[in-house]
C-alpha cells in the first residue's frame, strides 16, 4: 500500500495520505548533541524541509530553534509517527525524541504560501 | 525533480482551473476526490481562493484583487454585500462579530468562510461590477501595487495609475504568464513619496527622469528581486534601466518571461526571482533582459527621486496617507485608519453610502491596511468628517491604532503559528491607554506577523513582531520576537532581530519599556528609526524588557490546535462538519 507523505503550506504541514497531520510550532524535546550544546534540545519546529519513511515510521527532516540556547539549524530525521494498517499514528512528540542523522535526500519542501496578495 | 506543485500546475491550471472549480461547486465539496484536493486546492489559489486550514474543513478565503487598491465607485458596497451574504461560518470573531472584509497590505480584499457551493454566484456578481479574483493568489502576477491615490496625487510626477490598468489589463488571463515558478509581484509608482513600496516587490517601477535628445523625460527606473519571506528578506536590486511608460508592459513582460523561463521549479523556498538576482547579479538580469526579452534597445538608469522619499520612512510628512489631503484637482482624499485592516460588512456599506455622498463613490485601499475616500470638495469636508462612522475610523487615530498592521494568523490561516489580529488590537488598545510617545513622535509602527511568510511586512515597521513559540512557568506558550528599527525610503532597512521570544503577554510591557528608554535616551528630535540605527543589538535587547502587566492575553495556548481560537468548545474534536452543498 502506497503512503502518501507530503509537506504543504509552504512548510507548514506534513500531510500524510491527504490529511494534515503534524504543524509546525510543536515544540519537541530533542536528544540530539549535534543539534546545539544543550542536553536535551527544546526545539520550536519552524519549517519541515524533508520527510521520508524508515520501515514504518515516518520521519521528517526540520528547521527549527532551541528555545534554551537560541541555537537555529536543522535536524536529522526526526520519527514523527507510525503507519500502521494504512493509518497515520502519532509518536508522542511530547516526549524525549531521537533523530538520526541526516541522510542524503533531496530537499523537497513543497506547496505555496498564503499572503496578501 | 520538479516539486508535486509543479506536477500539479503541468496537469491543470491557470483559466482552465475555472471549469473545474464551477464543477466542483455544482456536484459538492464532496466531488472533490480525497486523493486530489491538496492538488485542487493548490490550483483554487490561482482564482482567489485559499482552503483555510485545519478545522475548517470546507472553507475558502477568497482574495478579491484591486489593481492599486481602486475601488470604483459601487464597487466598495458590492464587497460589502458580498461579505454579508457570504462571508459567515460557524466561528464568531469576539471582536469583530460575522462577516467581515479584510483589507491587506498588498491593496486587496479578503472574506472568509466562503462555501465552494457559492463560488459561482459570487464571481458573478463580482465580475458583474468589474471586480476579480482571478490571479488574486498563486503562481502568476499578484495584484499590482503601488500609491493608492495614483493619478490624483499633487505629488504624482508621472501618472501610475494608467499604467498599472494597462500591466492589468494585459497580464490576468494572459496564458503565456499564467504559470510562473512563484509569485510575482509588482508595484507601480508614480509619486516621489515612495509609498508604492516598490523595494519590497519582485519588480519595481519607480518615478525617475532621463535626459533624451537634451530634454528631462519623466518615465521609471526598474528594481527587481524584492520580498521579505522565509527569514531572506531582500530589497529589489536596480539593474540600470529607464523605461517610458508607454514601454512598461513589454519590459514587465520580459521580466515575467525571463522569471518563467530561469526561475526554480524543483525548490520551491528557493523560487522567488529574488533569489534568481542573487544567483545571476543584477547585470546578468539586464543583459538576458536585452539579449532575449525585449526588442529594442533599454536606456540605462534615469535620475530617480528616492531622496523625496517618506512613506514608511519613519520620519517626516507622509509616512502613511492616513488624514486629510488635497488632490491635485483641488479635492481632497481622506485615509481613514482600519485598526489590523478588518471591517465589518456593515460597516463596509456605510462607508460606500458615505463616499457616494461625499465623493465621488470610489475608495481606495492603501499597503498599511487602510482605506481611502477621493474626491471629497473641500466645503463638505467638515461634514464628512463629523460622520459617526469615522469614531471607529478616524482619520486622526493614536499613534498605536494607526501603526498597527497584522496578517491573518491562526484564525484562519495553515502558516500562521500564532494568533495576530485580535492580539494586534489589544495590544494597540493597551498601549494607546498605558504608553505616552515623545510630544513630537507622532508615528509609530508595530507590524505583527504569524510565521517567516511576513504578510504584515514586519521587517520594514519600527517594531516588528513574528510569531514564535517558548515555555512560560514550563508551559509551552505563544510568544514574539521582536525586530526594531525598519523602514523604507531612500536607504531602506530591515528591522533587527534584538529579543526573542517573547512570552505573547509581556510584549506589551516590552513595547512600554522600550517606549520609556526611547524617551530618555533619545537626542533632541530623534526619530524611532535613528535612535535604533546608532545603538548596537545588546543595548537595543536591554531596551526592549519584557514585563506583565495588567495587560490579559486569553490567546497564549496553543490556537493553532484550535479548530477556531474563539470557539467556546475549541478542541479539533469539536471542529464543525463541511457546510452542506445547499
Amino acid at each position: 500500500m502506497t503512503t502518501r507523505l507530503r509537506i504543504l503550506d509552504d512548510g507548514a504541514w506534513l500531510s500524510v495520505d491527504d490529511t494534515r497531520q503534524v504543524s509546525v510550532s510543536e515544540l519537541w524535546r530533542l536528544d540530539a548533541p549535534g543539534f546545539c550544546g544543550c542536553d536535551l534540545s527544546d526545539l520550536v519546529v519552524e519549517n519541515f524541509l524533508e520527510v521520508g519513511i524508515d520501515g514504518r515510521t515516518v520521519e521528517v527532516r526540520v528547521y527549527g530553534q532551541c528555545i534554551a540556547c537560541g541555537t537555529k539549524a536543522t535536524t536529522g530525521w526526526v520519527p514523527v509517527g507510525r503507519v500502521v494498517d494504512g493509518a497515520f499514528e502519532d509518536i508522542d512528540r511530547e516526549s524525549v525524541l531521537r533523530p538520526r542523522s541526516p541522510k542524503s535526500g533531496q530537499h523537497s519542501p513543497d506547496s505555496g504560501s498564503t499572503g496578501q496578495g | 525533480m520538479p516539486t508535486d506543485v509543479e506536477n500539479w500546475k503541468s496537469e491543470v491550471y491557470g483559466n482552465e482551473i475555472r471549469e473545474h472549480l464551477f464543477r466542483f461547486a455544482e456536484e459538492g465539496y464532496d466531488a472533490i476526490p480525497d486523493d486530489e484536493r491538496d492538488a485542487w486546492f493548490e490550483r483554487f489559489k490561482w482564482w482567489g481562493l485559499y482552503h483555510q486550514r485545519n478545522g475548517q474543513e470546507g472553507y475558502f478565503m477568497m482574495r478579491i484583487g484591486t489593481p492599486n487598491g481602486v475601488l470604483e465607485p459601487g464597487q466598495l458596497r458590492v464587497v460589502g454585500e458580498i461579505a454579508n451574504e457570504y462571508a459567515t461560518g460557524p466561528g464568531t470573531n469576539p471582536i469583530f462579530g460575522d462577516a467581515y472584509a479584510d483589507f491587506t497590505t498588498r491593496q486587496s480584499i479578503q472574506l472568509h468562510w466562503i462555501e465552494l457551493s457559492d463560488v459561482p454566484a459570487i464571481f458573478e456578481k463580482l465580475e458583474a461590477n468589474g471586480l476579480s479574483t482571478q490571479q488574486a493568489c498563486g503562481d502568476s502576477w499578484r495584484n499590482i501595487v503601488g500609491n493608492p491615490v495614483a493619478g490624483k496625487d499633487g505629488q504624482e510626477v508621472v501618472d501610475a495609475w494608467s499604467v498599472i490598468r494597462e500591466l492589468n489589463e494585459t497580464f490576468k488571463g494572459d496564458d503565456d504568464h499564467s504559470n510562473l515558478p512563484r509569485k510575482w509581484k509588482v508595484s507601480v509608482t508614480g509619486s516621489a513619496d515612495g509609498s508604492g513600496q516598490g523595494d519590497i516587490n519582485d519588480l519595481a517601477f519607480e518615478p525617475a527622469y532621463k535626459e533624451i535628445d537634451g530634454e528631462d523625460v519623466v518615465g521609471f527606473n526598474v528594481r527587481v528581486g524584492g520580498g521579505l519571506a522565509r527569514n531572506e528578506p531582500r530589497f529589489a536590486r536596480d539593474i540600470d534601466v529607464w523605461v517610458r511608460p508607454e514601454n512598461v508592459p513589454a519590459v514587465a513582460g520580459g521580466l515575467s518571461a525571463l522569471f518563467r523561463d530561469n526561475g526554480d521549479r524543483e525548490d520551491r523556498y528557493n523560487a522567488r526571482i529574488k533569489f534568481l538576482v542573487d544567483e545571476w547579479g543584477a547585470e546578468q538580469v539586464r543583459e538576458t533582459l536585452q539579449e532575449e526579452y525585449v526588442d529594442f534597445e533599454l536606456h540605462t538608469a534615469g535620475r530617480d527621486v528616492r531622496e523625496e522619499y517618506t512613506y514608511n520612512t519613519g520620519e517626516g510628512e507622509r509616512n502613511d496617507l492616513v488624514g486629510v489631503h488635497e488632490q491635485r484637482d483641488g479635492k481632497y482624499f481622506v485615509g481613514l485608519n482600519v485598526l489590523v485592516g478588518r471591517m465589518g460588512a456593515a460597516d463596509v456599506l456605510d462607508l460606500a453610502d458615505l463616499a457616494d455622498e461625499y465623493g465621488s463613490g470610489e475608495v481606495r485601499l492603501s499597503q498599511r491596511q487602510n482605506v481611502i475616500v477621493t474626491d471629497v470638495p473641500e466645503a463638505d469636508l467638515d461634514d464628512f468628517l463629523a460622520e459617526p462612522l469615522f469614531e471607529r475610523y478616524s482619520p486622526e487615530p493614536s499613534p498605536f491604532m494607526r501603526g498597527s498592521v497584522a496578517c491573518t494568523g491562526t484564525e484562519f490561516c495553515s502558516l500562521s503559528i500564532v494568533e495576530t489580529k485580535n492580539r494586534q488590537v489589544r495590544f494597540a488598545r493597551w498601549l494607546k491607554e498605558n504608553v505616552d510617545l515623545p510630544d513630537d513622535v507622532e508615528e509609530f509602527h508595530i507590524h505583527l506577523s504569524g510565521c517567516t511568510a511576513s504578510c504584515a511586512q514586519p521587517q520594514i515597521a519600527d517594531v516588528s513582531l513574528r510569531g514564535m513559540k517558548t515555555r512560560k512557568n514550563g508551559e509551552a506558550v505563544e510568544a514574539l520576537d521582536v525586530g526594531l528599527g525598519g523602514g523604507l525610503g531612500e536607504e531602506p532597512q530591515f528591522a533587527r532581530w534584538v529579543t526573542q521570544r517573547v512570552p505573547a503577554d509581556e510584549v506589551p510591557g516590552a513595547i512600554a519599556n522600550l517606549i520609556d528608554s526611547f524617551a530618555a535616551e533619545r537626542d533632541d528630535g530623534e526619530s524611532f528609526r535613528a535612535f535604533v540605527d546608532r545603538h548596537e543589538d545588546a543595548e537595543l535587547d536591554a531596551f526592549v524588557e519584557p514585563e506583565e502587566t495588567d495587560y490579559e492575553d486569553p490567546m497564549l495556548h496553543n490556537t493553532k490546535m484550535t479548530w477556531y481560537p474563539y470557539a467556546g468548545e475549541d478542541g479539533m474534536d469539536a471542529a464543525p462538519p463541511t457546510p452542506a452543498d445547499d
